[in-house]
C-alpha cells in the first residue's frame, strides 16, 4: 500500500491536485458567471486577487490565518458585486466584446491598485498545517497535511456551491434567472439580484482558489500571481463547454495532474503547450466542449 | 378590476398601440382577439411591465401597475403565461413548478395537489424534463406553473398555439371553469377568436393598435362586419 502510494504516477497525480483544485474552483468561477451574464470575465484572476489582498492585507496587521481565510471569501464577493453592478450592467444588450474589453481594463487596475499598495513581492499566509509529506510506513506520499487542506477546503466549497444550486429555492431561482430571465420576472423573482448574486459568488469561489495559492511557507501569492492559474481555469472552463460547473471541476483537476505528469516526465516548460495542445484537441472534436449537449445557439 | 386608459405603446417610431382604453371585469374571461401585428401580445406585455408604454395607464384594484417593476407586478398577484408558453426546457415539471410557487400566495405542497389534480398528465411526468413534453403538456404546465402562486388575474397568450383542435378545446374549457369555480379574471389573447369567443364573457377586437370593438362575447360573436374585417372568419 505505502509502496503504492508513493510510486511515481500516484505521486504525480497527488502533487498536481492541489494546482488542479485550484483550476478547477477558476474553471467553476467562469462558468457560473458565463451561464448567469454570457460575459467572458478575464478580471476573475484579478478580482479574487483583489479578494485574497484584503484578507493578506489584514494578516500584515497580525489577525490570524482562519480569519484571514474567512475574509477573503466576502471581499472577493463584494467586489464581485460591485463589478458586476457598476461595470458590468450598462453593457448588457451591447455587443459582447465590450464586457470582455472591460474586464480586461479592470484586471489591468486590479493587479496595478494592488501592486501599488501591497507591493509585488510575494505574500503568503502561514496556515496551521504542516507542509512535510505524510509517511505510510516507511515510504513518503506526495500529499501534506497542507495540501490536504487545500484540497479539502476546495471539495467542501464545491460541494455547497453544488447543493446550493440544486437543493435550495435561491439556487432554483439563481439557474431560472440565467436560463429564462424574463419568464423568471413574470413569476417574481428578482432577476438582476440573483445575476448580480451570481457574480458574487463566482468571485467568492475564484477568491478561495487564491487564498489556496496563498497559503504556503515557500509559494505565495504576487498582485499578478493568478494570471497563470486563470489561463488554466480557461481552458478548464472551455474544455468543459463552459456551461457545466462539474465539467469545468474535472477538467481543472484533470489539467493539474497532466501539468504535475508533463513537468515529471517531460520538462516544465512544456506544461502550457501541452495544456493548449488539449484544449485545441477538445474543440476540434467536441467544440460544444465535453461535457454540455449540443445546443443551438438562442438568439 | 383592470382599468386600462389612453395606452399607447411604440417601437422606435412603430405604433404598436393607440390610444387603447377597456375595462377587464373581475372573475370573468375577457378575450383580446385580431389578426396578426394587432398589438395583443404587446398589451399582454405592457400590462406586465416588460413594456413600457409611452401614455397611458393601467389601474388594477386600485394600484397603478405602469412604471412598476415585472416582479413586482407578478407579486401583485397577476400571473402571465407568456406567447410561447415560456416552459423551462432544462427544469423538471416540478422544479418549473416549484419556480411559480415561490413568489405566490399559496403552499407549494398543496399547490402543487390542486394543480395535478387538474393537470393529471403532468403529475406521471413530475421529475421528467419539461424540454420533453408535448405541445399540449407544455400548455398545461405553463398554465400549472401560473396558478400555482394562486394569482388573482390570468393573462394567458395564444395558450391555442400549436395545439391539436380537441386539445385546445380542452385548454379553453379548464380556462372556463378556472374561470367559474375560483372567480379568476381571465385576459384570454388569442388569434383563434371563434375558440376564445366561445368561452369569453367580453371581448376586445384590437386592429393594428387600435380597439375596433369592445362588447360582450356573443355580441362579438354576432357581428358579421367584425368577422369579417378584423377576424378573418368567413363563415
Amino acid at each position: 500500500m505505502g509502496a503504492f502510494l508513493a510510486s511515481r504516477n500516484v505521486s504525480d497525480i497527488l502533487s498536481g491536485l492541489v494546482n488542479g483544485v485550484v483550476y478547477g474552483l477558476v474553471g467553476l468561477g467562469l462558468v457560473l458567471i458565463w451561464r448567469a451574464t454570457r460575459v467572458l470575465n478575464f478580471a476573475l484572476g484579478a478580482l479574487a486577487t483583489g479578494g485574497a489582498y484584503l484578507g493578506l492585507g489584514l494578516l500584515s496587521y497580525n489577525v490570524p490565518f482562519w480569519w484571514c481565510f474567512l475574509l477573503c471569501i466576502p471581499a472577493g464577493m463584494v467586489l464581485g458585486g460591485l463589478t458586476e453592478r457598476l461595470l458590468v450592467r450598462p453593457l448588457y444588450g451591447k455587443p459582447e466584446i465590450n464586457p470582455i474589453v472591460a474586464m480586461v481594463g479592470l484586471l489591468i487596475l486590479i493587479e496595478a491598485v494592488v501592486s501599488s499598495i501591497w507591493g509585488t513581492r510575494q505574500r503568503s499566509i502561514i496556515p496551521p498545517f504542516s507542509y512535510i509529506y505524510w509517511h505510510v510506513g516507511s515510504h513518503v506520499v506526495e500529499l501534506s497535511p497542507l495540501a490536504t487542506f487545500q484540497i479539502a477546503s476546495a471539495a467542501v466549497l464545491a460541494l455547497a456551491i453544488g447543493a446550493l444550486f440544486r437543493f435550495t429555492n435561491l439556487g432554483l431561482q439563481l439557474r431560472a434567472s440565467a436560463l429564462a430571465p424574463e419568464v423568471s420576472r413574470l413569476l417574481g423573482v428578482r432577476v438582476s439580484r440573483m445575476l448580480t448574486l451570481g457574480w458574487m459568488l463566482a468571485c467568492g469561489v475564484a477568491a478561495v482558489a487564491a487564498v489556496i495559492v496563498s497559503s504556503g511557507f515557500i509559494s505565495g501569492l504576487t498582485p499578478s500571481g493568478m494570471e497563470a492559474p486563470f489561463a488554466a481555469g480557461f481552458i478548464a472552463a472551455a474544455v468543459g463547454g463552459l456551461e457545466s460547473p462539474g465539467g469545468a471541476l474535472v477538467g481543472g483537476i484533470s489539467l493539474g495532474i497532466l501539468e504535475s505528469f508533463v513537468t515529471d516526465y517531460l520538462n516544465p516548460n512544456l506544461v502550457l503547450p501541452y495544456s493548449l495542445l488539449v484544449l485545441i484537441v477538445v474543440l476540434m472534436v467536441r467544440p460544444q466542449g465535453l461535457f454540455t449537449r449540443r445546443v443551438v445557439r438562442r438568439v | 378590476m383592470i382599468r386600462i386608459a389612453g395606452l399607447s405603446v411604440s417601437y422606435g417610431a412603430v405604433r404598436a398601440l393607440r390610444d387603447v382604453s377597456f375595462e377587464v371585469p373581475t372573475g370573468q374571461i375577457t378575450a383580446v382577439i385580431g389578426s396578426n401585428g394587432a398589438g395583443k401580445t404587446t398589451l399582454l406585455r405592457t400590462i406586465s411591465g416588460l413594456v413600457h408604454p409611452v401614455a397611458g395607464s393601467i389601474d388594477f384594484d386600485g394600484t397603478e401597475l405602469v412604471g412598476m417593476h415585472t416582479e413586482d407586478i407578478a407579486r401583485q398577484g397577476i400571473g402571465h403565461v407568456p406567447e410561447g408558453r415560456g416552459v423551462i426546457e432544462e427544469f423538471t415539471v416540478l422544479e418549473n413548478l416549484r419556480l411559480g410557487a415561490l413568489h405566490g400566495r399559496g403552499k407549494l405542497a398543496a399547490g402543487l395537489e390542486t394543480q395535478f389534480e387538474l393537470f393529471p398528465a403532468l403529475a406521471a411526468r413530475r421529475k421528467q424534463a419539461a424540454g420533453t413534453l408535448s405541445g399540449g403538456e407544455r400548455q398545461m404546465l405553463a398554465m400549472a406553473r401560473a396558478l400555482i402562486g394562486e394569482p388573482s388575474v390570468l393573462l394567458l397568450d395564444e395558450p391555442s398555439l400549436g395545439l391539436a383542435p380537441l386539445v385546445t378545446r380542452d385548454v379553453m374549457m379548464t380556462i372556463d371553469k378556472l374561470c367559474a369555480e375560483r372567480g379568476l379574471t381571465v385576459v384570454l389573447v388569442e388569434q383563434n377568436a371563434m375558440s376564445a369567443l366561445q368561452v369569453a364573457d367580453r371581448a376586445v377586437v384590437l386592429h393594428v393598435g387600435d380597439v375596433a370593438a369592445d362588447d360582450r362575447a356573443e355580441i362579438v360573436r354576432a357581428d358579421e362586419n367584425l368577422r369579417q374585417y378584423y377576424l378573418g372568419v368567413t363563415t
